[in-house]
């Protein structure tokens, strides 16, 4: 039963790839030719790969780094810190490119899409490696320390090897994301493969040179998910007892101040910036809108689409993930891995592909509320199926087959012991994908039904026309909004501090 | 624990069925379009037509409201990019739920018409706005205009000397002073006047020098902001950026002038905007009424008076007093030239500007 399910659900998640790959058919060789053969190709690709392998570094240590001053050590202050170093999440896409662009002038170019992208970005690793790093088993690193290693090489060789399938998560994650991503790199005027597919859609009106283009995008992604498959190959991280064994915290020292003043660093940049710009816009921009009956509209518009496409995506990620875990063999995990292509493509691909594949096989909805819940569905996949993944992790091997020697059926083992342990990793999941669908943009744009307004939506229709400060509210209700998912998701990733001592 | 259990296994199955639906709904045309012929007056109203449009939302808003109150045809607004509009409307096939498409530029009018996607406009709408300014082939009708022009950081060299001629922006002396949106729809027309007027070599060269002068911008929006904030010294944009952004800024923090290239200059150019039924919409007599509305006075006054700053085409409407008359200022961009705007952007993907 589950096989099918999950095969279902990632031929869904995994359309987009189908699209692109029959728009790139009607291609022809010359034109392909001319395409990838031009010297720019290399360039891009160039930009694309070293800007992706920096931000990449960047995120695992400074997300790495965070987990483990607030998971493992005496740091003051530690939950604060949690919810703080979560917050950037809340922070849309769009605002983040604009107000560091029209803050500073020198951000641009290669380090500042390095540094832009790693303040969005870092939460996507720290999450996870804090989750591991709660929920792991510190008796392993306490072993390690009584049989003389010092506090580092217990770090290197042991917490960090515990860590490595929440961290390998991550890193893909983000990597994924660089992929594809255009709107912030073009306000950062930096150029990668994706400017080039943009250029094809929004001024060549080719859906065919674009999508020929976007093959070289999976090419790199499918890259991407072998290294992070080969990376995670041993590492089943499990532990055997019903509790895990907390571990007294590393005291500091005299390391705790530069401690601190990294974090308040980290936070500053990464969240101060944005919402200092928004705060100026507020204040300073002349055309401003009262709060309307358009504001309410679009704040309903956006929860409910966004919860929505949150619940489907976390319901549709279990079947996925529990395939794959239960299975464990090579072609359960090569389905799920699948599924994370689809991250890796420029949005509006996505979102023309649900158009195509809508307007075809399921006409009487298209334009209907559940196509855009769908279409966000495609696009967030891969961030709820990495959570559900991470708490199936937790979960000790052997509990299902002891649920059903006892003689319990196998769907009631799914509802009575397996869902009630991933539960806090379900809570992540809706969370993640509601927080991202509820900042998305050109796919809302291209999906929603005709007329509905979201928060994101009327944002753009105010900066188009150069009204920052009508467009200000907006912006400020999304972060505002967004600011419960956060709290929800750092507490339902980490669980309550302690209570496992 | 069982009581956490319901809710999930609830949730799986809501979700199943509308991934379900989505993906393997039925397969069903939508039912056949009603290519009827246009019946009188109020047979219209009550219809609701479907609109895509690439414009400035508010203004659109405020015309599809007037439109209504007129005829009784509802009008059901999309707005996006335009861009993105025509990418989507040409994945939907005959299946689109288009009516009328109205766009910012000819391109994506055009390419539209080349795939054999739009109606013939009424020969009556057609009339209505100079003929230059629609399409060759009747297949769409312009509704309003904006013009290049040189915006400059006030007091700097390029306001106190602005450019002669947009050719001029190629020359050393402007290296490191200008910004240019090549990535923008509206760049192109002005690649193309240079190419009709010198050439395609001196289209090349031209475009070269711009390379090396110019900081590249991901849109006019920002371009204008650099330039009124002083990052950049000036730059092409259409004439209406810089009065959008004197409204939202007020005349303390504008520090950017307008000039406009000389008559006959390649950048002394008209781009117009404009509408189209759609051959596959439904309510073809609808959308043709759509059009005629555009097309008239009271809908070009709308316009003009509108916060977008655009000049309404038809003969007798005036535009926003603060804008300069349209006919002193240039030749309106040929759409047959434009054409779907590939040639362009092959001239600007080879000099290095778009990739």
């Amino acid at each position: 039963m589950l096989a099918p399910v999950a095969t279902v659900v990632v031929a869904v998640v995994a359309s987009p790839l189908g699209f692109v790959i029959a728009q790139a058919a009607q291609a022809g060789w010359e034109q392909t030719r001319r395409l990838l053969g031009r010297p720019l190709i290399a360039t891009l690709l160039w930009h694309t790969v070293t800007l992706a392998a920096a931000v990449t570094l960047a995120t695992a240590v400074l997300g790495f780094g965070a987990a483990y001053l607030v998971e493992r050590t005496a740091l003051p202050g530690r939950r604060a810190w949690t919810v703080a170093l979560a917050l950037p999440l809340a922070v849309p896409e769009f605002v983040r490119g604009y107000s560091w662009v029209s803050l500073f002038r020198s951000v641009h170019g290669y380090w500042g899409a390095v540094l832009v992208m790693t303040c969005s970005l870092y939460p996507l690793v720290f999450l996870p490696v804090a989750a591991a790093l709660r929920h792991g088993d510190a008796a392993a690193e306490e072993v390690s320390r009584s049989l003389g290693r010092g506090r580092l090489a217990t770090l290197w060789r042991v917490t960090m090897p515990l860590t490595r399938p929440a961290l390998a998560g991550g890193v893909l994650l983000v990597s994924l994301y660089l992929l594809g991503e255009y709107g912030a790199f073009a306000m950062l005027r930096y150029t990668t493969f994706a400017t080039a597919v943009f250029t094809q859609y929004k001024l060549g009106f080719d859906a065919a040179s674009a999508s020929l283009l976007t093959l070289v995008l999976v090419a790199l992604a499918l890259l991407l998910v072998g290294l992070e498959a080969w990376a995670g190959r041993h590492a089943r991280v499990t532990r055997h007892g019903a509790l895990a064994r907390t571990a007294p915290p590393v005291r500091l020292g005299r390391w705790t101040v530069p401690a601190l003043a990294a974090l308040a660093a980290l936070v500053a940049v990464s969240l101060g910036v944005p919402l200092y710009a928004l705060g100026y816009w507020l204040i300073k921009g002349s055309s401003t809108t009262l709060p309307s009956a358009s504001v309410l509209g679009a704040t309903l518009a956006t929860l409910g689409y966004a919860l929505g496409a949150a619940l489907v995506a976390t319901a549709a990620a279990v079947p996925v993930a529990l395939y794959a875990w239960r299975r464990g063999t090579r072609p359960a995990r090569a389905v799920e891995r699948v599924a994370y292509l689809t991250r890796a493509l420029p949005g509006i691909a996505v979102a023309l592909s649900v158009v195509y594949f809508a307007v075809r096989y399921a006409q009487p909805l298209y334009q209907q509320p559940p196509m855009l819940i769908a279409g966000y569905v495609v696009l967030f996949f891969p961030l709820a199926l990495t959570a559900v993944r991470a708490a199936l992790a937790q979960v000790p091997p052997g509990v299902e087959e002891a649920a059903r020697s006892l003689g319990t059926r196998p769907l009631a083992v799914l509802g009575r012991v397996t869902l009630p342990l991933v539960l806090p990793g379900l809570g992540a999941a809706v969370a993640m994908v509601g927080l991202t669908a509820s900042t998305e943009l050109t796919a809302t744009l291209l999906l929603r039904p005709t007329g509905t307004q979201t928060l994101a939506t009327q944002f753009w229709v105010y900066t188009s026309g150069l009204a920052y400060g009508a467009a200000a509210p907006y912006a400020a209700l999304m972060v505002a909004l967004s600011v419960p998912s956060v709290l929800l998701l750092t507490r339902r990733t980490l669980g309550r501090p302690g209570k496992n001592s | 624990m069982p009581g956490t259990v319901r809710p999930l296994a609830a949730l799986s199955v809501i979700a199943a069925c509308a991934l379900a639906l989505t993906a393997c709904g039925s397969s069903g045309s939508g039912g056949s379009a009603d290519g009827s012929p246009a019946p009188s007056g109020s047979a219209l109203a009550g219809q609701s037509i479907t609109v895509y449009s690439g414009q400035h939302e508010q203004t659109v808003k405020a015309l599809t409201e007037d439109f209504t109150k007129r005829t009784g045809i509802k009008v059901e607004l999309r707005s996006g990019d335009e861009a993105e509009l025509a990418n989507q409307i040409l994945q939907e096939g005959a299946a689109s739920p288009a009516d009328v498409f109205y766009a910012e530029n000819p391109p994506a009018l055009t390419v539209l018409g080349d795939k054999g996607l739009l109606a013939p406009v009424s020969a009556d709408t057609l009339k209505s706005v100079p003929a230059a300014d629609s399409s060759a082939k009747g297949d769409w009708v312009g509704i309003s205009a904006r013009t290049a022009a040189f915006l400059a950081g006030t007091g700097k060299g390029a306001d106190t000397a602005p450019p002669a001629s947009v050719l001029d922006l190629a020359k050393p002396e402007w290296k490191g002073r200008l910004g240019i949106a090549p990535s923008e729809t509206d760049f192109a027309p002005v690649v193309t006047q240079v190419l009709k007027a010198k050439g395609e070599d001196a289209a090349k060269q031209w475009l070269k020098g711009l390379k090396d002068n110019a900081k590249v911008y991901d849109s006019n929006e920002n371009l204008s902001a650099a330039i009124n904030s002083g990052e950049v010294e000036g730059g092409v944009i259409d004439h209406y950026y810089f009065y959008r952004l004197r409204d939202e800024k007020g005349a303390a923090d504008t520090h950017s002038t307008l000039h406009y290239f000389p008559k006959g200059d390649p950048g002394a150019l008209v781009d117009v905007s404009g509408a189209a039924v759609l051959k596959n919409g439904k309510h073809q007599a609808a959308g043709q009424a759509f059009l005629a509305y555009l097309a008239s006075a009271p809908a070009q006054t709308v316009i003009a008076n509108s916060a977008s700053y655009e000049y309404p085409l038809v003969t007798g409407v005036k535009g926003k007093p603060e804008l300069p008359a349209l006919d002193g200022i240039g030749a309106v961009a040929d759409p047959a030239q434009l054409g779907d705007g590939k040639q362009a952007l092959s001239l600007l993907q080879d000099a290095g500007l778009l990739q």
